[in-house]
């Protein structure tokens, strides 16, 4: 009964603000393009940041990442007669250094990266081989999907076994789980595919040894020993030469506030080894974790600012409209009162009327903030997440706005004086 | 005999304005009865809305004593007074005060709205009303679309709704031609003899002729009383 007389107020407040529905209309606008915008720019800022945390904690929050990248010009390399030789990254020393001289890193992790051509019987391909350790299948938590990881026995005797990735897998053998026990032929040497782990997928981890469609985990200890530190690329007619000890080496902290020095530690060690400071780059995906978390957080003042002020501006634009429409039926007002309504129940009318029509703009409002994200989305294939508590946030909030710039005429259309309602033209 | 419907002691409402205060009642006593009908006359601002306000607790006196129906009406909150127009009273004005963006039927409910009927049973009860003023076919128009005296006959059955005690009507003619004016009058007095008490303002004498009884005022007083011959 008492909700069906809410009702019916609702609707008497819709049929009045219809009869004039430009001015409605117009009045909502500021509260809809103030909840559009910030329904939708947070939107692309949640989808983005959503995408750069997600990248960030799959690296792993305990972890640091340390590269040594190939440098860009050739002003660093060694020029030969015919050839050049390149040499860069990190030492097998460096690996060394870091477990002897760093009692809280639980692991260490050395990555080597060696592109050479492989045959699976007479179909031939480049091949992108990641020597590594048993313990990196673990530090970057990729499940295997058949078989099993690399193991300490392989790295003991320098087994010629292979991990491929599920991408990998695909291209060779044209199922993701397909090609375990197979062999593929890389240089003169014959590996045995024992296990398939899961593809890194393509929104996460730039830093982290990204996955190309034939990448194939092998034993470190087979990598120098088959293959060595020197790489041969062959491209048109020049020939140039690389010689990479260490691509990377991945570490794990123990404890998680102790990260953040231990990379200090390890840069400034670096330092003294490398001298030249672009040899080395020492990632720390906690400290990035903190950088975009802060990010966002500053993103959301100042979107929450935003719309603060355009949601200031939307209410005052109502409460002047209410204003207007306050007086313009103050003749109403009069005869609602000498019929009987009590002064409450003129401030409930007005009041009534001011929210229907800010949540109405609100609604249209995220409807607006829910389609340009999807629109963008779609376009442009930009991440955008509509977070639930952002539309919730802005229905209340319209609906605030309603009452806020709404008592305000509607007490003055309550304290009207009767007999000079009534006798106003 | 039964209790007045209104009754009014000694009322004194003052204006001020400048230096002279306007005394627009100025002493005022009388007794209304229950079933009376009664033309309230004289000069231009001599009081006459002003006591139709106080009558209709739309305004309170300065002083003095009004009972409505045996109610005192001092020390009434405002709430409280809004209670007795809901209740007891029905107005009538010269400009008909229709809420132009509401129906006939709405306008006829409007009373029963805020006395918090059923949806249902007041529409019945408008049309009803309507039927009674002779609106029956006009349910769904807008106050626009019917003539001045169409427009009072909406005007009397939203009076008529709360089924009120005392019905105040302010120069309820003053706006038709005489032939409307004519129409609306019979319509009072057939309400005044089915029992509803009466109180009208006008400045035509024609008009005064047709209630039982005429009060004349001057300067916030009553000059004099008469009854129908
Ligand atoms: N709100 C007010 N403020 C100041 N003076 C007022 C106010 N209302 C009425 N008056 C004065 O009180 C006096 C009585 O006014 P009232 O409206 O009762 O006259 P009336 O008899 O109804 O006149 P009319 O026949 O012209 O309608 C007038 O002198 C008027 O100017
Ligand atoms: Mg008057």
């Amino acid at each position: 009964m008492k909700n069906n007389r809410l009702l019916r107020n609702i609707r008497l407040g819709i049929k009045t603000l219809l009869l004039h529905k430009l001015r409605s209309l117009l009045t909502m606008l500021g509260v809809v393009f103030g909840v559009g915008s910030v329904i939708a720019m947070l939107a692309v800022g949640e989808g983005a940041s959503r995408e750069a945390l997600e990248q960030i904690r799959r690296l792993g929050s305990h972890n640091i990442i340390i590269d040594g990248p190939r440098p860009d010009g050739d002003e660093d390399g060694q020029r030969g007669e015919r050839s050049r030789l390149l040499i860069y990254g990190l030492h097998y020393a460096d690996l060394d250094r870091l477990l002897e001289g760093f009692p809280d890193i639980a692991r260490a992790v050395p990555v080597k990266l060696i592109q050479r051509e492989g045959r699976i019987g007479a179909q031939a391909m480049q091949l992108r081989m990641v020597g590594t350790t048993p313990d990196w299948f673990e530090l970057v938590e990729r499940p295997m999907l058949d078989g099993r990881p690399l193991s300490g026995l392989d790295l003991e005797r320098k087994a010629n076994v292979a991990v491929l990735t599920e991408h990998a897998a695909r291209r060779l053998f044209a199922a993701a789980r397909a090609g375990l026990g197979s062999q593929i032929r890389i240089g003169g040497t014959s590996f045995t595919i024992v296990g398939i782990v899961q593809s890194e997928s393509a929104a996460a981890g730039g830093m982290q040894t990204p996955d190309r469609n034939t990448d194939l985990y092998i034993p470190i200890t087979t990598a120098q020993e088959r293959f060595g530190d020197l790489q041969e690329h062959r491209s048109g007619g020049s020939r140039s030469r690389e010689q990479v000890q260490l691509n990377q080496i991945i570490v794990e902290i123990g404890a998680l506030e102790a990260v953040e020095p231990n990379a200090v530690a390890i840069a400034s060690m670096l330092a003294r080894v490398h001298r030249r400071p672009s040899a080395y780059r020492v990632n720390v995906p906690l400290a990035l974790l903190r950088q975009a978390e802060a990010t966002r957080r500053n993103f959301n003042i100042v979107l929450g600012a935003i719309a603060g002020i355009s949601l200031l501006v939307g209410g005052i634009g109502i409460m002047n409209i209410m204003l207007a429409s306050v007086t313009e039926r103050t003749r109403e007002i009069g005869v609602r009162r000498a019929i009987g309504a009590k002064q409450r129940q003129i401030v409930y009318q007005f009041l009534i009327e001011t929210i229907v029509l800010s949540t109405t703009g609100g609604i249209i409002g995220v409807a607006i903030g829910m389609l340009i994200p999807w629109v963008i989305s779609r376009t442009v294939a930009m991440p955008t997440y509509v977070t639930p508590i952002s539309v919730v946030l802005a229905l209340g909030v319209s609906m605030m706005v309603g009452i806020i710039f709404g008592i305000y005429p509607a007490i003055r259309a309550a304290r009207l004086d009767p007999i000079e309602a009534l006798r106003h033209e | 005999m039964s209790t007045p419907a209104a009754q009014l002691e000694n009322i004194h409402k003052t204006y001020h304005m400048g230096d002279e205060p306007i005394r627009a009642l100025n002493g005022f006593s009388t007794t209304f009865d229950a079933g009376s009908f009664w033309a309230i006359m004289g000069p231009s601002g001599c009081g006459k809305s002003t006591l139709l306000n106080v009558l209709g607790c739309l305004d309170r006196p300065d002083q003095g004593r009004y009972q409505i129906d045996g109610r005192d009406t001092a020390a009434l909150t405002d709430d409280a007074l809004s209670e007795i127009r809901l209740k007891y009273l029905g107005f009538i004005f010269q400009s008909f005060n229709l809420i132009a963006q509401l129906t006939v039927a709405e306008n006829i409910e409007l009373p029963l709205y805020y006395l918090g009927w059923h949806p249902e049973r007041a529409r019945k009860r408008a049309t009803e009303l309507a039927q009674e003023v002779g609106l029956a076919g006009r349910l769904q128009h807008r106050p626009y679309q019917l003539s001045g005296g169409q427009q009072q006959r909406v005007a009397i059955a939203r009076a008529l709704a709360n089924d009120p005690v005392l019905l105040l009507a302010d120069e309820p003619t003053g706006n038709l031609d005489s032939a409307t004016g004519v129409e609306i009058m019979e319509m009072i007095c057939a309400l005044n003899q089915s029992g509803k008490t009466v109180i009208m303002v006008t400045h035509e004498p024609e008009v005064a002729a047709q209630a039982k009884h005429r009060l004349v005022m001057r300067d916030g007083r009553i000059e004099r009383t008469e009854a129908r011959a």
